[in-house]
């Protein structure tokens, strides 16, 4: 387990020093040259004062500026050292646009987009598990095949296609849910934690529980055109994952012990069947943020991609260089994390 | 002649690719999904011939026209037109020949460098091997989208860089299959038998393992097809690949966004072009795949 423990991190150092290696050559690529740390201090249109002054251009921040002028001049080494050390104390730079600490900003904007992906992985695992499951129970009949078929379309469908025909469906011509946006403009609800489902409910307001259902009522359809697929993807592996399992020795031996259908293929198949649908899951990881950016754009949707996608139209370079350094350390630990997982849930590791 | 035949008792053996088709065409659902593909290929190709008028043609007294067999519609827009007038079947026709020819365009050059680098870090020093894939796995980790994204940031917006972009994204997967179906040809006797004659690496490579792992790799041509055609579509629809006038899918897919309300038909059926490409591309790959397997399990 130790020995185990220790080649992930190893791994997990090599992937970031990779990604901390591209980002930085991404900060010289950028055509505004090397700064990307305090570059440009942005200024008031109308007065010229800079906007931040105060409390938010304290010393450390000027030093950092200083350190960075010096570093242009400095081999690419100690560029790369300095670089570093940066990044570690979390100054990831500021906006070119608004002045705001990009670091900051995107704990503003991501929980919107795990909220997001999170609502659209249960709707995918919640449909994904029993569909697949149902197929693999009807292996080679019609209920198989119109699964399978379906989902094999399913994959093909472009998602900003698919967000706007579920928009026309449900929202257009039934009016059954909102069109965008996460909360209705009546609620006014304080940011906390940044999840307006856990926000709504731990707020004051006499309207806590009405606006939560709102906020869920607003999550809906951009979660099921996230999850769709995530969905196709999870139904597949499911199915033939089931498939194996359920042709095993121990499953038939279950079977003649007079166990309960379901609870065979819950208890004992399901089981086994996980650890190629968590690493589906880890997979999907990337898929969701990738949708994320056209999921946000269609449904106005304030997450990070979103944030990365203007900053792109603006050529904000400190937002996107920390936008994309943020969200693939966020897609490097989750990967770990889904590892780990699959790790406790397959036995076969326990006793190592 | 018959009977010559049966003097000499010869059986005539198929080539593999003749038993590749012929595995191929068992597969109904498969060989519908090619037909259907090459006549999409053939309606990009004859474009100029097939559309009636010019993709960026706006007809300004016809605006919004919905398909022609609405009670509104007009007989001379056969899709309808959009919200400048402009004929959406010309512009859906000529943007089969853009989207797939930009396609064609990503997956040569991502081949092409996927394919070398396969090769070179399976033949080369472990170290440029450990580099080559550590680079490969942090590609393939990252999300394809955003990284095309920040890569057209970088080099800026336009269709050349976002050909450039998407195939960077597309390099990874064939590095990886060249490099898995090499390592897994070069234990083989065969190859230690050619390799006890003497002959050189290139040589090697090209009279003895590139005919034998050609079957992944053309899966894998399928597949970032199809690939690049979502991606180049997707870059359009954020307004980063194909700029306005241009008839790219995706790019009339985002320019229709906002006439969904009361022009639903100028945003289903660009969708449908993208959807329908997809899904017989997917299918021809799907099939491919079952023919050649068939003939390794053989």
């Amino acid at each position: 387990m130790l020995y185990l423990a220790l080649r992930q991190l190893l791994n997990l150092i090599l992937s970031f020093f990779v990604l901390t290696i591209f980002t930085f050559s991404l900060a010289h690529l950028f055509p505004q040259g090397v700064s990307f740390i305090v570059d440009y201090i942005p200024v008031d249109i109308f007065s010229g004062d800079s906007l931040l002054h105060g409390s938010q251009l304290n010393n450390s921040q000027i030093s950092n500026f200083q350190l960075n002028e010096s570093s242009q001049t400095d081999n690419i080494f100690i560029s790369y050292y300095h670089y570093m050390s940066q990044i570690l104390t979390g100054h990831f730079g500021y906006s070119t646009v608004r002045g705001t600490s990009v670091f900051s900003e995107f704990f503003i904007y991501f929980p919107a987009t795990l909220e997001l992906s999170l609502g659209a992985i249960i709707f995918a695992l919640g449909i994904g598990l029993p569909l697949g499951i149902f197929a693999a129970q009807h292996k080679n009949k019609w209920q198989d095949k119109l699964i399978i078929s379906t989902s094999l379309a399913g994959s093909a469908i472009p998602i900003f296609w698919w967000a706007m025909l579920l928009v026309l469906f449900f929202s257009l011509l039934l009016g059954v849910t909102p069109v965008a946006s996460r909360i209705g403009f009546e609620y006014d609800i304080l940011p906390v934690t940044g999840f307006m489902l856990i926000d709504t409910l731990i707020s004051k307001q006499n309207y806590a529980v009405d606006a939560f259902f709102n906020a869920l009522h607003h999550l809906i359809l951009p979660a099921i055109v996230l999850g769709t697929i995530p969905l196709t993807a999870i139904t597949r592996t499911t199915r033939s994952a089931m498939i194996r399992v359920l042709s095993e020795d121990y499953i038939r031996s279950a079977k003649t012990r007079g166990i309960a259908a379901v609870q065979v293929i819950w208890k004992y198949a399901l089981r086994n069947a996980m650890i190629p649908i968590i690493t589906t899951l880890s997979l999907q990881v990337s898929v969701l943020i990738a949708g994320s950016l056209l999921t946000e754009t269609i449904f106005s949707w304030p997450g990070a991609g979103k944030w990365l996608l203007e900053a792109v139209n603006r050529r904000d370079f400190p937002v996107i260089h920390g936008g994309i350094l943020a969200i693939a350390s966020f897609v490097i630990l989750s990967h770990l994390f889904l590892d780990f997982l699959s790790m406790l849930v397959d036995p076969k590791w326990r006793h190592r | 002649m018959a009977s010559q035949s049966e003097f000499y008792h010869q059986t005539r053996i198929p080539s593999t690719y003749a038993r590749w088709w012929a595995h191929f065409y068992e597969n109904k659902l498969a060989f519908i999904a090619l037909v259907i593909f090459i006549s999409i290929c053939l309606i990009a190709i004859f474009a100029n011939f097939l559309a009636p008028y010019d993709p960026t043609l706006s007809f300004t007294e016809s605006i919004h026209k919905p398909p022609s067999w609405y009670d509104s519609g007009d007989t001379r827009f056969f899709l309808g037109t959009d919200y400048i007038g402009r004929d959406i079947f010309s512009r859906l026709v000529f943007g089969a020949r853009l989207s797939l020819s930009l396609a064609g365009a990503v997956v040569v050059l991502s081949a092409s460098a996927g394919i070398f680098l396969g090769v070179v870090s399976s033949f080369a020093n472990p170290w440029i091997d450990a580099l080559i894939m550590r680079v490969m796995d942090f590609i393939l980790a990252l999300p394809s989208l955003l990284l095309a994204v920040v890569i057209v940031a970088v080099i800026g917006r336009g269709l050349p860089n976002a050909i450039y972009a998407v195939a960077i994204v597309l390099i990874p997967h064939f590095v990886l299959v060249t490099r898995t179906a090499i390592k897994h040809e070069i234990p083989k006797d065969y190859v230690t038998a050619m390799q006890l004659d003497g002959a050189s690496k290139t040589r090697l490579f090209y009279h003895c393992i590139l005919p034998n792992i050609l079957p992944p790799i053309i899966i894998q041509l399928t597949l970032a097809f199809s690939t690049a055609i979502l991606e180049i579509a997707s870059l359009g629809f954020l307004g980063l690949g194909a700029q306005a006038p241009h008839p790219e899918w995706g790019t009339i897919l985002s320019e229709s966004h906002n006439d969904i309300m009361f022009a639903s038909w100028t945003v289903t059926l660009p969708g449908l072009a993208i959807f329908f490409t997809l899904l017989s591309i997917n299918l021809v790959g799907d099939g491919l795949r079952d023919a050649m397997d068939l003939e390794k399990n053989k």
